[in-house]
């Protein structure tokens, strides 16, 4: 489409300006036995400062996609078509050399298993220091003294002491939080964070969540956030993307999408949480398992367990229906409601 | 040996039953667990890690008892314990009225048929080079079924669970999806015609809607099969869908027990109402500014004197510091009793916010 990301030297871009735009991401996976089409068509923009959460289940394609805006993923193997342009760089188009530089310090990633992110023969205090020495090519002493400040920023006690200590000697909250400091070192403008608190505890995610929130705002940061639970969105999104079988499904702002949802498997899977649900009544579960992304069918890929589909919700895949709050959903049964909100009606007929 | 499939109910008339149904099928007393940490050039024992610190409780017929807690409260050692898969180092089993593994008690092997435990990590917990039938059938097997009783068993519980045994009988674990797998791990632990099935965070590694099904799934069958569940998470929505009673664990202790609906709605401890504080709403206009637990647990090595709480407490007084706060008689407990750890509630503790006869100290 239009090239409207003008270059931006200064971060006086105006507010409305996108730093984000993903345009018709497709990313396949080839084999010499399949084809694995992990993401089909994703496209969404971010302002600066504000935080995306994608939400879906585990073979979605939401890690792949960040991935992707990372260039992560083996040349040989990955076919990556449609444009990602972070701030005035083209991601699918900067030579390898270039991606170097701009991982850790335009676009860096939090990973959901802090102990794998960590190396555990090296200090926490080498491993921040490093990628420091490395984008800012400074003395080691000066890595370390910034690797102390970004311990204190992360709200990691006895930084000093700490800095010394090997990944096993700390909590996994902790290490988490190493893991942000290391991702924050060079003052990233994006921050991708893939699951990054699945694997703790309901209370140290809670602290994790807030540490974010907070850093996030205080350096005008933009966020995409990867999660599976709809109550973490909540916390830390502005808006919020569904993502299905490599497509998204809905999006929209972040109180729109989780407290009226439209599309049937957002719903469906807000309905099957056990959160405040009555014990003595089976949970709406939804039946069956995602598609297989080898052989995805041809129309939505949720009709398949959708109880509302029609016969011809398998024909094709539903264009996205946006209204004037930008609130999208794919699904032939959503329409524009009386007030001009994005409404679902299963009385809605699919178009034949 | 009987399907445990055809195995219709009532609780009354379960032919297992022993002890009557006001006896509770299981009953811990004063559990204890220290790992010993070992340094030196002689390798001696430096310190311990008290993983279970005396912990009693009872479970009983047809229930399902929640354990929630924080990673490192011992909840998993606890259900390593019960399962005797780790010696305890102190501490009774009584199983329906018979102590476990004591003279004219019941033993390991009888313990091991009644009790069967689910694990956190389906992939891991299945054999990889064996199809999914043969693991289902390897239990009885070892407890003396024949080959041939043994996969007709395998392929009823596979139907019961709800997977086609024709079509999954012979796959191999990692042709399965998570939830699959994790459907296998409850076939396999339903074998034996178990009458206890400690879940250990069977459902967390799971997706949202896989999560829902395998739910209604244990729901189900706790139904068919004339049950009772040890359900040990740390997703407090998850466990109070599916529990009666809840017991709350901190530092290897108990701090709290009681039902669902007391714990729930009305938390003694102050631990309890952190975690609960901790829930995540829906709502993106509800977010939470402060964490409500602010840092990790203190070390299970050398746990904080008195009350081993008061370190994280917003309540805290001299008293908790120096005295640890009495759980009272688990034991002798009426089961819609609700018991708590904290000197605020016990009176006369000598806290300012306990009730008035605290005067007296």
């Amino acid at each position: 489409m239009n090239d409207m990301t003008a270059p931006d030297f200064t971060l006086a871009t105006p507010q409305t300006e996108p730093f984000v735009r993903v345009e018709d991401l497709r990313v396949k996976f080839v084999s010499r036995d399949a084809t694995v089409r992990a993401v089909n068509g994703i496209s969404f923009d971010l302002e600066r400062g504000k935080v995306l959460c994608v939400i879906g289940e585990s073979g979605s394609g939401k890690s792949v996609m960040m991935r992707s805006l990372l260039r992560l993923h083996p040349k040989n193997r990955t076919v990556i078509e449609g444009t990602m342009r972070v701030g005035d760089h083209d991601i699918a188009g900067v030579s390898d050399r270039a991606m170097i530089d701009l991982r850790g310090s335009l676009i860096s990633m939090v990973f959901q298993e802090p102990m794998t992110a960590l190396d555990p023969l090296y200090t926490v205090g080498d491993q921040i220091a490093e990628t420091v020495r490395r984008h800012e090519g400074v003395s080691k002493e000066a890595a370390w003294a910034r690797a102390l400040e970004l311990l204190d920023l992360v709200r990691v006690p006895s930084p000093e002491r700490r800095l010394k200590a090997y990944p096993h000697e700390l909590s996994g909250g902790l290490r988490q939080r190493v893991v942000i400091a290391m991702a924050l070192s060079c003052r990233p403008s994006l921050l991708l964070a893939d699951e990054p608190t699945t694997a703790l505890d309901a209370s140290v995610q809670i602290q994790i969540l807030v540490l974010l929130r907070k850093i996030q705002r205080e350096m005008g940061m933009s966020m995409i956030f990867v999660t599976h639970d709809l109550g973490v969105a909540a916390q830390i999104a502005d808006q919020v993307a569904v993502m299905y079988a490599g497509r998204i499904i809905e999006y929209g702002e972040a109180r729109d999408v989780l407290l009226s949802p439209q599309h049937p498997y957002t719903q469906a899977m807000l309905a099957s949480t056990a959160k405040d649900q009555d014990r003595d009544v089976p949970l709406e579960a939804i039946a069956g398992n995602p598609p297989d992304l080898r052989a995805l069918p041809d129309g939505c890929s949720f009709a398949p367990r959708c109880k509302y589909a029609g016969p011809d919700c398998t024909l094709t895949m539903p264009p996205p229906i946006t209204d004037a709050w930008g609130h999208m959903a794919r699904c032939f049964k959503v329409g524009i409601g009386p007030a001009g909100k994005l409404r679902f009606d299963a009385k809605i007929a699919e178009p034949v | 040996m009987a399907l445990p499939v055809s195995s219709p109910q009532a609780t009354a008339s379960d032919p297992r039953d022993r002890g009557g149904p006001a006896q509770p099928l299981l009953i811990v007393e004063a559990m204890r667990k220290y790992f010993p940490i070992r340094a030196g050039l002689l390798n001696r024992q430096v310190a311990e890690v008290k993983a279970v610190d005396d912990v009693s409780f009872f479970v009983i017929k047809g229930e399902t008892l929640g354990i929630v807690g924080e990673s490192g409260c011992g909840k998993s050692t606890l259900a390593r314990l019960l399962m005797h898969l780790i010696p305890k180092d102190q501490g009774q089993l009584v199983l329906d009225g018979d102590l476990v593994g004591e003279a004219r008690g019941v033993l390991l092997n009888d313990l091991r048929r009644s009790l069967q435990m689910v694990f956190q990590d389906s992939s891991s917990s299945l054999n990889p080079r064996l199809p999914i039938e043969q693991s289902i059938a390897y239990g009885p097997k070892v407890q003396g079924a024949s080959g041939k009783s043994a996969k007709a068993q395998a392929r009823a519980l596979m139907e019961k669970v709800g997977l086609n045994p024709n079509l999954f009988g012979q796959r191999y674990p990692h042709e399965l999806s998570g939830g699959q797998k994790q459907r296998v791990n409850i076939a396999r632990a339903l074998a034996l015609d178990p009458r206890l099935l400690i879940l250990d965070e069977a459902v967390s590694a799971l997706d949202k809607s896989v999560e829902a099904q395998v739910l209604n799934l244990l729901a189900d069958l706790k139904r068919q099969l004339n049950l009772t569940y040890i359900f040990i998470s740390h997703d407090l929505h998850v466990v109070r869908y599916i529990s009666d009673r809840v017991l709350v664990m901190y530092l290897g202790q108990v701090v709290e027990i009681g039902p669902v609906e007391a714990i729930y709605d009305d938390p003694k401890h102050p631990y309890t109402q952190a975690l609960l504080a901790c829930r995540l709403s829906m709502d993106p206009e509800a977010r939470v500014d402060a964490a409500p637990l602010a840092g990790d647990p203190p070390s299970p090595v050398s746990p904080p004197s008195g009350c081993r709480f008061h370190t994280r407490c917003p309540f805290v007084e001299e008293v908790c510091k120096a005295k640890a706060p009495a759980l009272g008689d688990v034991l002798k407990l009426d089961p819609g009793q609700h018991l708590a750890a904290c000197h605020m509630v016990h009176p006369g503790s000598g806290h300012s916010r306990a009730a008035a006869s605290a005067a007296l100290h």
